[in-house]
């Protein structure tokens, strides 16, 4: 099929960008839309353009590295995929793509549709973790057995990518599912609930630090998020947040 | 004596780690503030490496040239890692982990080694658990276990099929504690381009900056590698597609030397290739062989007919199939270790018989299982005389249960329905056993620097073992190297900050940008891309699932041609001094270019064939084993360890004799 593609196209965080059309033909159905992507970067390199910079890296969902807003949807039309798994068969001939890089105030810029998502990287620092030192006399693994019910649904919240579709998706740019993942997946252990009265309370405090928007319960984030992270996190979070300040 | 000295200590082999613990030098708490340790890379050995020596009290420098640490590449792990429990019962101990890991990897692997990996094992799952990793337990709240290939019992702990992602974050969540304490100052969307060697030893690194194209020096008094492993050497893999060699082959080039290069795991069970656009290949887990059965068609006729699309698989009934590896190997059928596995698929697809476009897939068919869980159902339920569409039903409920998630990844990409169709698979690269040398404190053969994790070529012979590979990676970060580095360190304890402004960072530094500028002046005309699919096609078509002498020359002229001409001709777009993702991948393959030549030149130097090493030349000629992979015990029993020395055709082999005291060799059947 040949498309028509209108691209963000932003030299670097401190310069303006815009948005620039490109023309990609011959594309198969059967490619993935980075491989169109690649398709249409050998193409720009072999006329001596730059080619367009997007981050990407497992190319199969998990690595939560791949972020395009395509169409106005974060990993585009296709529902419980990434960009690296939608796939051009959700498009057709003559199509009109828009691409954009994922937009929140905490996410700037960097290049094209590469944006810093370090933002997350210091809610985790804050409280996502256990302390427990590594020694190899930690208490057996079978020692405290945790219900099934608990350890799947531990599970299901510990899915996230990190990946930034919820933010992305957010018409306030709020954190909330990512981080109610996290604080889910160590309330619903046992070995997370020592340090959970401060594990909430930090998490929650450098999300707004960092310039991510209230949640008023839209539920976009749930719909985008490729890995069905569901809203029940937020409320779990919320809950733990009530009763951390309760605490003191 | 060989100039390897693999530092094995002496005594009995179940006494080794402890006692060897036991004589380590330490460093007191107060010095470890004042030694410095850079990391690179934060995949699973990384990562729980960075973690721990940060717990210890050193300060580490740890690198990943992804955004954050989560992302690096043993997050797409899937099926599960290994560990000596014995939770099952099933008479699983530390010996048996051993003796399977030996043999699993065709005897090609240090006793050692392989067996100190068997004892912290089970440390691994204890630690993970205490961090919060949400392992799959059983209605008792207790783990759950799932069986393997190539072994008797079941060890293999799971998080669905995200064991990878979740270990990785449990690495990532116990660095994260120790960025907020300020222990690991963390580099994001840095690469290393070199290791700085002063007097000898390693004391830093060069890496850009990949966000502003900045050159930077780090200093520190050991180096880690922790960079994964080479697969995309052949382009199409299933590793991440920034995968690489990079810090490898920079540390190989400065004196560490590389072993088994040759010893690629091709996994026999990948979606196949569908067009020249392809930019990587999808792991279909190992776990679907345990219902899945392999076939191609027996008639020639047929074949064409299903490319042709004049008939479809399900219209060929049982005695017009050929299941192959039931038919070869009736003992294992379709649970042969990897490497038969593929080489099987291979021999059917170049006779002709494989099943799409391209010639290259066979079929993994689940209706048997289907229709076998449906009877089953049926009984359990007291469903008396049920349809056929019943059974199927009820089948397809339970095989939905166990592999929903792979199924519905197949039909994503394949746009095909797997319960109605059989799925179409084909062998794949998919890991690096050989790797940089390492003696038994994981140092390689530049004094201070170590190799951990995928990166080096320790634990697992010619082949490996599946959920084997998560298991070394957390073994050699939190339970290894940290007592053994301690060793070489606490002669470091008055040594101070090692400085960058001198002559060695000034020289490193000057090679790394002037290799820099000649990418982004070069007026070439071909893309980096046009010469890794090059590179990737010759060692796939001459270095892959089987290999002979004639093939392995032929591929290192061509690589060596190639080279060349990439060195003329190859064209970089934009600047250095900016975020340039076309300079990255030049300076990767740049590197590929040098490796795959040392990989034939291995692969032709050894003159058996062993584990995931096939060479034609080397098979059994008479008697049941006929046709099957010969390994020679006598002539071959050794790691190829090779010192740089220029091009890579000049490279020196240097041999260390693997001894078995523990183990008998045996010729691995599975007939
Ligand atoms: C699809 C798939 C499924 C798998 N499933 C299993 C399984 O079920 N069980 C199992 O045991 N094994 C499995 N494996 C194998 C296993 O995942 C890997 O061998 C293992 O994760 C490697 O870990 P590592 O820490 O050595 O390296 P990696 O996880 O590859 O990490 C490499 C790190 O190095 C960094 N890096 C690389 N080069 C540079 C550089 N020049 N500068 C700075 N940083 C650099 C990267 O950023 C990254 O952080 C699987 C592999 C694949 C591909
Ligand atoms: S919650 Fe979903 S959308 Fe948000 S970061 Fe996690 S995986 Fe991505
Ligand atoms: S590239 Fe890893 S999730 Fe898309």
């Amino acid at each position: 099929m040949n498309l028509t593609l209108k691209i963000w196209r932003q030299k670097s965080p401190e310069k303006k960008g815009k948005m620039v059309d490109y023309k990609v033909t011959d594309i198969s159905e059967h490619m993935s839309f980075l491989e169109m992507m690649d398709v249409l970067n050998e193409q720009l390199i072999n006329s001596g353009e730059e080619p367009v910079a997007f981050d990407h890296d497992c190319r199969e969902g998990i690595c939560g590295m791949c972020s395009m807003y395509i169409n106005g949807e974060a990993h585009g039309p296709d529902r419980g995929v990434t960009t690296c798994q939608l796939h051009m068969r959700m498009f057709k001939d003559g199509d009109t793509i828009t691409i954009e890089p994922f937009r929140a105030t905490a996410f700037p810029v960097l290049k094209d549709l590469v944006v810093d998502r370090s933002s997350f990287d210091r809610i985790q620092h804050a409280g996502g973790y256990i302390s427990v030192n590594t020694s190899g006399n930690t208490q057996d693994a079978n020692a405290t057995p945790i219900s099934k019910h608990d350890a799947d649904e531990a599970m299901d919240a510990a899915t996230c990518i990190g990946c930034g579709a919820c933010v992305a998706s957010c018409k306030n740019s709020s954190a909330m599912l990512f981080v109610g993942a996290k604080v889910s997946q160590y309330a619903l252990l046992p070995q997370g609930q020592v340090e959970a009265v401060d594990r909430v309370k930090n998490m929650v405090a450098q999300m707004d630090l960092e310039g991510f928007g209230n949640c008023t319960n839209t539920g976009a984030c749930e719909v985008e998020c490729p890995k069905g992270i569901s809203l029940e996190n937020i409320a779990r979070m919320n809950r733990e947040f009530l009763s951390a300040n309760l605490k003191g | 004596m060989s100039v390897l000295d693999s530092k094995v200590p002496k005594g009995p082999l179940k006494d080794k780690w402890t006692d060897y613990k036991d004589h380590i030098d330490l460093v007191n708490p107060a010095n470890k503030r004042n030694i410095d340790v850079i990391v690179v890379g934060t995949g699973l050995a990384g990562g729980s490496a960075s973690a721990t020596l940060a717990e210890l009290g050193y300060n580490v420098k740890a690198f990943c040239y992804q955004d954050s640490p989560r992302r690096a590449h043993s997050i797409a792990a899937q099926g599960g890692i290994n560990a000596a429990k014995n939770y099952q019962g099933d008479g699983d101990s530390t010996y048996r982990l051993f003796y399977d890991t030996v043999k699993g990897g065709d005897y090609r692997s240090r006793e050692a080694n392989v067996y100190r990996l068997a004892e912290v094992s089970a440390n691994i799952i204890d630690q993970c658990v205490a961090q919060g990793v949400p392992f799959a337990r059983d209605y008792g709240g207790l783990l759950d276990n799932r069986s393997f290939g190539g072994v008797l019992v079941s060890r293999t702990f799971y998080a669905k099929g995200q064991t990878g992602q979740q270990l990785l974050l449990g690495a990532y969540s116990a660095m994260n504690r120790q960025i907020a304490r300020g222990k690991i100052t963390m580099n994001n969307r840095h690469e290393m381009l070199d290791v700085v060697k002063v007097n000898g030893k390693a004391r830093g690194i060069i890496a850009r900056n990949l966000i502003t194209g900045e050159i930077e020096r780090h200093s520190a008094h050991a180096v880690v590698i922790a960079s994964g492993g080479y697969g995309n050497v052949y382009f199409l893999s299933t590793n991440a597609m920034g995968s690489n060699t990079t810090a490898a082959w920079k540390i190989h080039k400065k004196g560490a030397f590389f072993a088994n290069p040759c010893y690629t795991q091709i996994h026999p069970t990948c979606i196949p290739r569908s067009g020249d656009y392809q930019s990587k290949l999808t792991l279909m887990s190992e776990s679907l062989r345990n219902d899945g059965r392999i076939w191609v068609p027996k008639n020639i006729e047929d074949v064409k007919a299903i490319r042709e699309g004049s008939k479809k698989p399900t219209d060929l009934s049982e005695d017009e199939r050929d299941y192959y590896l039931e038919r070869r190997y009736p003992a294992f059928g379709n649970l042969v270790p990897r490497d038969v596995a593929s080489r099987a698929a291979k021999e059917r697809c170049d006779a002709g018989y494989g099943v799409n476009a391209t010639g290259e897939a066979v079929y993994l068919d689940f209706a048997s299982a289907i229709t076998r869980y449906g009877k089953e159902q049926a009984k359990i339920q007291g469903i008396t005389n049920a349809s056929e569409a019943k059974i199927y039903e009820l089948g397809q409920a339970i095989v939905e249960a166990k592999y929903g998630n792979l199924f519905q990844m197949y039909e994503k990409i394949v746009d095909q329905n797997p319960y109605k169709t059989p799925m179409m698979i084909y062998p794949a690269v998919h890991y690096t056993m050989g790797g940089i040398w390492v003696d038994y404190n994981l140092m390689t053969t530049i004094p201070g620097c170590y190799a951990i994790g995928e990166a080096n070529f320790s634990d697992h012979g010619a082949n490996r073992l599946g959920a084997s590979a998560l298991m070394q990676g957390l073994a050699d970060g939190y339970f290894v190297l940290p007592y053994t580095i301690g060793d070489y360190l606490s002669d470091d304890i008055r040594t101070g900050k090692i400085a960058t402004d001198t002559p060695e960072f000034d020289a490193a530094e000057k090679e790394v940008k002037e290799r820099l500028e000649f990418f982004t002046t070069n007026k070439g005309e071909h893309s980096v891309d046009y010469y890794h699919k090059k590179l990737g096609k010759i060692m796939w078509d001459k270095c892959g699932m089987s290999r002979n002498a004639e093939g392995l020359k032929e591929a290192m002229t061509e690589i060596k041609a190639l080279r060349e001409d990439f060195w003329k001709n190859v064209s970089v777009p934009g600047g250095a001094n900016e975020m340039n993702p076309e300079l990255e991948k030049a300076g990767r393959v740049a590197d590929f270019l040098e490796l795959g030549e040392l990989f034939a030149k291995d692969a032709l130097t050894r003159e058996e064939s062993c584990g995931g090493h096939f060479r034609e030349e080397s098979v059994e000629l008479d008697g049941e084993q006929e046709g099957e992979a010969k390994r020679n015990d006598t002539d071959f029993a050794f790691v190829s360890a090779w010192e740089y020395k220029g091009e890579p055709s000049d490279a020196v082999l240097h041999k260390e004799e693997l001894e078995f005291n523990d183990i008998e060799l045996k010729q691995r059947s599975y007939k």
